[in-house]
């Protein structure tokens, strides 16, 4: 098999096939990282633009990692410190970094879609890194890498989702990822805060976490993003923690072998206690190890380029 | 285009007799098996480094450390190709610091392959030194590298396709000569 596609903007788009192409990829780039020399030649020669207008530490550090432990050359670019505070567009900016002959192109935006837009009117590769709540496609592939690496099979697990679902990027792109790998999605959270047409995903919907924990053999849980959270969607930050948060109270009623995923940052003490971030169930870290390993998979499919010459051994 | 068998050079007795020469050869030069590690190149080299192994093993009775090496991401014409090719999972024992590591392939054709195998090695550490075992040389080197020990030496036309074949991917041990035909 041979990954067909230009950009890497969401998994909705994506088959299973093409799930399963890209996370056996990055299965094979998991070592490189554990090497005493952590780099390949494979992107030497290649520029990487990093171009990041929300705040993001462990997407921009895993992608420029990632960039670096292929050999490309990466360039940062933050909103607040470039054009776009004068007044710049989007399509003029992306313009003028592939005016300078840059090989791909990463991008988070606060606006969902950007990175199709930018697909479009470019000619290199785009890899969407979080497009406001709209997907986060390497953060639910590092979420399913974790799962394969942990369980080796998705068919008849229960994945449940708890939190902001309304908000949230990174549970759009899971539902999408988990459901076509086979697995059961619930996603649990308050009433206000779950999209009213989310069941039309294949999802279940649970308001009651204590319900769902017993089932579940994921709990993934998503942090609860304040500066989204604009209007009034739950009484008070502390009766959310009471009702949704996972604390080890309530995970004695889960299954022994349990994973609990966190897309990071936490919130300690909101959705998650500090005892079960920190547990023996808690694979958070290798979501970041994953993560690493998988947004290398994704910048070396995409640098394939345009057909040049038939394939040869 | 189809390919078509033109000769089988070796069948599986053949490929049998030239793993058991090919360790004997390698402990010969190496005085023993002491600070050797055998290092397979991705597909076929893999499985050819597990025999050539094992049959060190019962001749000289210690475990020899076998590794898998995918050069993929070290080949030298990823920029010229269309998609980018499968890239499979790399598996190195231990340190190669101060070992002799013994690369082993199926085919040494243009010897890209172990240009780039050697530079891969080169980033895991510092071996004492480095040999190359290959089942069959065919000629039409293209860089100046040649093999330390060979199964069968072959003279091929640039045109002409050697297929190896072995019973762990392939089902049957086989090497033939083929040819593509429209």
């Amino acid at each position: 098999m041979k990954f067909e596609r230009k950009d890497l903007l969401g998994l909705e788009e994506l088959s299973r096939g093409e799930i399963e192409f890209i996370l056996e990829t990055a299965g094979s780039f998991v070592e490189i990282s554990e090497r005493p020399i952590k780099k390949v030649p494979v992107l030497r020669g290649l520029t990487v633009v990093n171009l990041f207008s929300e705040p993001s530490t462990r997407t921009r550090i895993s992608f420029e990692l990632a960039e670096k432990r292929l050999s490309a050359d990466t360039v940062n670019i933050t909103a607040s410190s470039s054009s776009v505070v004068k007044g710049e567009t989007l399509k003029d900016t992306a313009k003028n970094i592939e005016a300078m002959n840059i090989d791909m192109l990463v991008v988070r935006h606060n606006a969902p879609g950007a990175p199709h837009y930018l697909a479009d009117v470019l000619h290199c590769p785009v890899i969407n890194a979080g497009d406001g709540p709209h997907e986060h496609p390497t953060q639910a592939l590092l979420d399913l890498l974790t799962v394969k690496q942990k369980r080796g099979t998705f068919e008849g697990l229960n994945v449940t989702i708890i939190g902001d679902i309304l908000h949230s990027r990174v549970a759009r792109s899971d539902i999408w990822g988990f459901t076509k790998l086979g697995a059961a999605v619930t996603v649990c959270g308050p009433p206000t805060l779950i999209p009213p047409d989310i069941e039309s995903t294949g999802v279940t919907v649970s308001y009651d976490l204590e319900e769902v924990i017993p089932r579940s053999d994921i709990l993934m849980l998503l942090r609860i993003q304040t500066e989204r959270l604009k209007e009034c969607f739950f009484p008070s930050i502390r009766e959310y923690s009471d009702f949704f948060g996972l604390d080890s109270a309530k995970l004695e009623r889960a299954k022994p072998d349990v994973l609990i995923m966190h897309p990071g940052p936490l919130n300690r003490g909101v959705e998650i206690t500090p005892e079960v971030a920190d547990g023996p169930r808690s694979v958070i870290l290798d979501q970041v190890r994953y993560g690493l390993a998988v947004r290398m998979a994704v910048l070396y499919l995409l640098s394939g380029g345009e057909l040049k010459s038939e394939d040869s051994d | 285009m189809t390919k078509r068998e033109k000769a089988q050079i070796m069948d599986s007795d053949d490929i049998a007799r030239a793993i058991t020469r090919i360790a004997h050869q390698i402990l010969e030069r190496n005085r023993g098996a002491s600070d050797l590690i055998l290092v397979g190149i991705r597909t076929r080299g893999a499985p050819l480094a597990e025999r050539i192994a094992k049959s060190m093993e019962s001749i000289e009775g210690s475990e020899i450390p076998v590794g898998i090496l995918d050069i993929t991401l070290y080949r030298d014409d990823l920029q010229l190709v269309s998609k980018q090719p499968v890239v499979g999972k790399t598996d190195i024992p231990a340190g190669v610091d101060g070992k002799v590591v013994v690369l082993i392939d199926d085919v040494l054709f243009t010897g890209r392959t172990i240009r780039a195998a050697m530079d891969e090695i080169m980033d895991f550490g510092r071996p004492k030194g480095m040999q190359l075992a290959v089942l069959i040389d065919r000629g039409h080197r293209e860089v100046p590298i040649r093999a330390d020990y060979v199964g069968k030496n072959v003279p091929t036309s640039a045109k002409e396709i050697i297929s190896v074949a072995l019973k762990e991917h392939d089902g049957a041990d086989k090497v033939s000569v083929e040819e593509l035909v429209q």
